[in-house]
């Protein structure tokens, strides 16, 4: 147990090394950062100065290790664009997004546990089929589409919800929250919706294929011949056996509905992370790119780590296989 | 997948074309094809879009890459249908005096092109790395797919969108229309190898320990041509459903990076560009802008997406 968490532990330290040289090379090569801080008319030798004094002359691996360094201090250099420190920049707009990827996954496992069970129930509605039809529609649908649909209909046409930003915003410490204001609430209905429909049509075609699979167990059959309400069985035994698998996908999903923020952000205009790193692509402001990089790998390295250690905890079997099969 | 090792294989090898024609109609896909409405409704959409964009210069009532053609007094026109429409703008025209449906056919062309290439090279590079990855094993195998394994837990859009900004810082100010078409398709192509990746290698570990790779061996054939000539071909069907599905994903990925804005320009418009321009003027009440690219995209999506899951389920053998 120990050795398999130690193990996991050393795999993910050498992806976040991999993906740290990565973001260095794309940090030093492309993109000469002198270049970029200074104007047309400064001289060679001013330039040179700047290189000395930036540590740019200094041999790769020196400069990849202050690199290193600095990164494992949250320093991540200065924005080419805004010529403000990256980390600031990046803490600035990480509330943001986190409560935007929150909403969208409570949402997502809400109505997709709800559809998938309807819909593993009662096979044949009209209702399931519907609910069929809106997730095919989640697997297809560009994520930008929909959100521009969204917007069509509840912004322009209705005049409902708000169609960009976050709505009034409340301080608390360094986090800003838009969740205490009438406003924030109604801000982050479409962008939530628009971000977790494609987690929502995953957890509901998972819980419907679990469900059904699990209510031809024998259990299932055996709780019916004790007598059991069908509404204790449905929710008692069969949901609550449907439920690891959905926990598991939704966490481990949790890392990918960050990432695809980056889309419903800039539909939304969003001030998120995701928002300014498309800003950081269209713009070639390297610096943020590379940091942005570095601090969702290190997220989704975390959640798969945590993931794989709360799986052998729950779940004993997995030990004796998972260290047969490394 | 496996009739290479059917002894009696030289009677399954058509004689003539008309032979080849007659046993595609008598064969489990066609018959599964024949059986599906849906899936054929697909396939005709699909066609459609295809000789759309084949055809787009025939088609189209102007040329939308070439400013000399547009006119600002026809803009922000609505289609023809509603009151204000005006001949011969179907759907009418974008703020610039663009034909909405020559610039959806043209667009089309683009993103079908970029979607079709990024899924060759990814294709091409896939099975390359899986091929040498399952045939070698060791430490190759080891490498390979460890990156793999790294690449997969982050999304294409994510991966894409780097290559995109380093490409943009590299390349500078000599980024025209070509090559930022050049640099998408390598893009896409980065970003979706992995999945070619790891099938292959899988049926190559499995292939390779069968009577006719040892055969091959046994005559002396160098590893290339054993890989390229006996082992691959056993290995196309599933090779196939990924592509199919991955080339829906990779028009997506394409179109979302041109809505991001670091895709095509606006003066080489594809679907994507398209409808982050029209997105502009939907506040405006001009709609139609935004939503002719946008059922297009959504349509050809769509279709692709029904093929390749019929696709899918025609060639798994469990299933039938």
């Amino acid at each position: 147990m120990l050795a398999f968490t130690l193990r996991r532990l050393l795999q993910a330290i050498g992806v976040m090394l991999a993906v740290g040289v990565i973001a260095f090379a794309m940090f030093r090569f492309a993109g000469d950062p002198v270049n970029q801080m200074v104007s047309i008319d400064t001289s060679a030798a001013q330039r040179a100065e700047i290189r000395h004094s930036l540590g740019l002359d200094d041999p790769v691996l020196v400069q990849f290790g202050r690199y290193f360094i600095n990164a494992l201090q949250f320093k991540f250099g200065v924005s080419y664009q805004f010529r403000l420190p990256v980390s600031s920049l990046l803490a600035e707009r990480l509330p943001a997004t986190l409560e935007l990827s929150i909403c969208a996954t409570v949402l997502a496992m809400v109505a997709g546990i709800l559809m998938g069970v309807y819909s593993a129930l009662r096979r044949d509605t009209i209702l399931a089929r519907l609910f069929q039809a809106i997730s095919l529609i989640g697997i297809s649908l560009p994520t930008f589409l929909i959100g521009i649909l969204l917007i069509y209909l509840f912004a322009v046409t209705l005049g409902w919800l708000p169609s960009f930003g976050r709505g009034e915003v409340v301080k608390l410490g360094w986090w800003s929250t838009g969740l205490l204001t009438v406003s924030g609430w109604k801000a982050i209905i479409m962008p939530a919706i628009t971000l977790g429909l494609f987690q929502m049509t995953l957890i509901m075609r998972l819980v419907r294929a679990e469900m059904l699979e699990v209510l031809r167990t024998d259990y299932i059959r055996f709780a019916r011949a004790r007598g059991l309400t069908t509404r204790a069985i449905h929710f008692g035994h069969a949901l609550k056996n449907t439920l690891v698998p959905v926990i598991t996908v939704a966490g481990l999903q949790f890392g990918s509905v960050i990432a695809f923020s980056i889309i419903t952000e800039t539909v939304f205009q969003w001030p998120g992370m995701g928002l300014l790193f498309v800003q950081a692509v269209q713009n070639v402001d390297i610096p943020i790119m590379a940091a942005y990089l570095l601090m969702v790998s290190l997220i989704f390295v975390t959640i798969n780590l945590v993931v794989d250690i709360l799986y052998t905890v729950v779940d004993p079997r997995l030990r004796s296989t998972v260290s047969r099969a490394a | 997948m496996s009739d290479a090792v059917v002894p009696h294989r030289s009677e399954d090898h058509p004689q003539a074309p008309a032979g080849w024609f007659k046993r595609a109609l008598d064969s489990d896909i066609f018959y599964s094809f024949r059986r599906s409405r849906l899936t054929m409704v697909a396939a005709v959409i699909t066609l459609l879009f295809f000789l759309l964009a084949i055809f787009a210069s025939w088609l189209a009532v102007q040329n939308p890459f070439d400013p000399a053609q547009l006119q600002l007094m026809n803009s922000r026109i609505a289609p023809l249908w509603t009151a204000d429409g005006q001949s011969p703008f179907l759907l009418g025209t974008d703020e610039q005096g663009r034909d909405v449906l020559s610039a959806i056919l043209f667009g089309l062309r683009i993103s079908l092109a970029v979607g079709l290439a990024g899924v060759v090279f990814a294709g091409a590079l896939g099975i390359a790395l899986g091929l040498v990855a399952g045939y070698f094993g060791g430490a190759v195998d080891s490498v390979i797919m460890r990156i793999a394994d790294v690449q997969l837990t982050f999304p294409a859009i994510l991966i894409a969108l780097l290559v995109n900004g380093v490409a943009k810082s590299l390349l500078g100010n000599r980024l025209d229309e070509m090559s930022t078409l050049g640099v998408l398709i390598i893009a896409i192509g980065l970003s979706f190898w992995v999945q070619y990746a790891r099938t292959v290698r899988g049926s190559v570990m499995v292939e390779k320990n069968k009577d006719y790779v040892a055969a091959a061996q046994l005559i002396g054939l160098p590893a290339p041509k054993i890989l390229l000539r006996h082992v691959l071909p056993n290995t196309m069907g599933p090779i196939l459903v990924i592509a199919t599905i991955n080339l829906a994903l990779a028009i997506i990925t394409e179109a979302t990076l041109s809505f991001l804005g670091a895709g095509m320009p606006d003066t080489m418009p594809s679907l994507g560009t398209l409808i982050r321009i029209g997105n502009n003027y939907l506040f405006a009440g001009e709609w139609w802008i935004v939503a002719f690219p946008g059922i297009a995209l959504a349509g050809l999506i769509l279709s692709i997406n029904l093929l390749g899951d019929w696709l899918r389920d025609a060639l798994n053998p469990k299933l039938r």
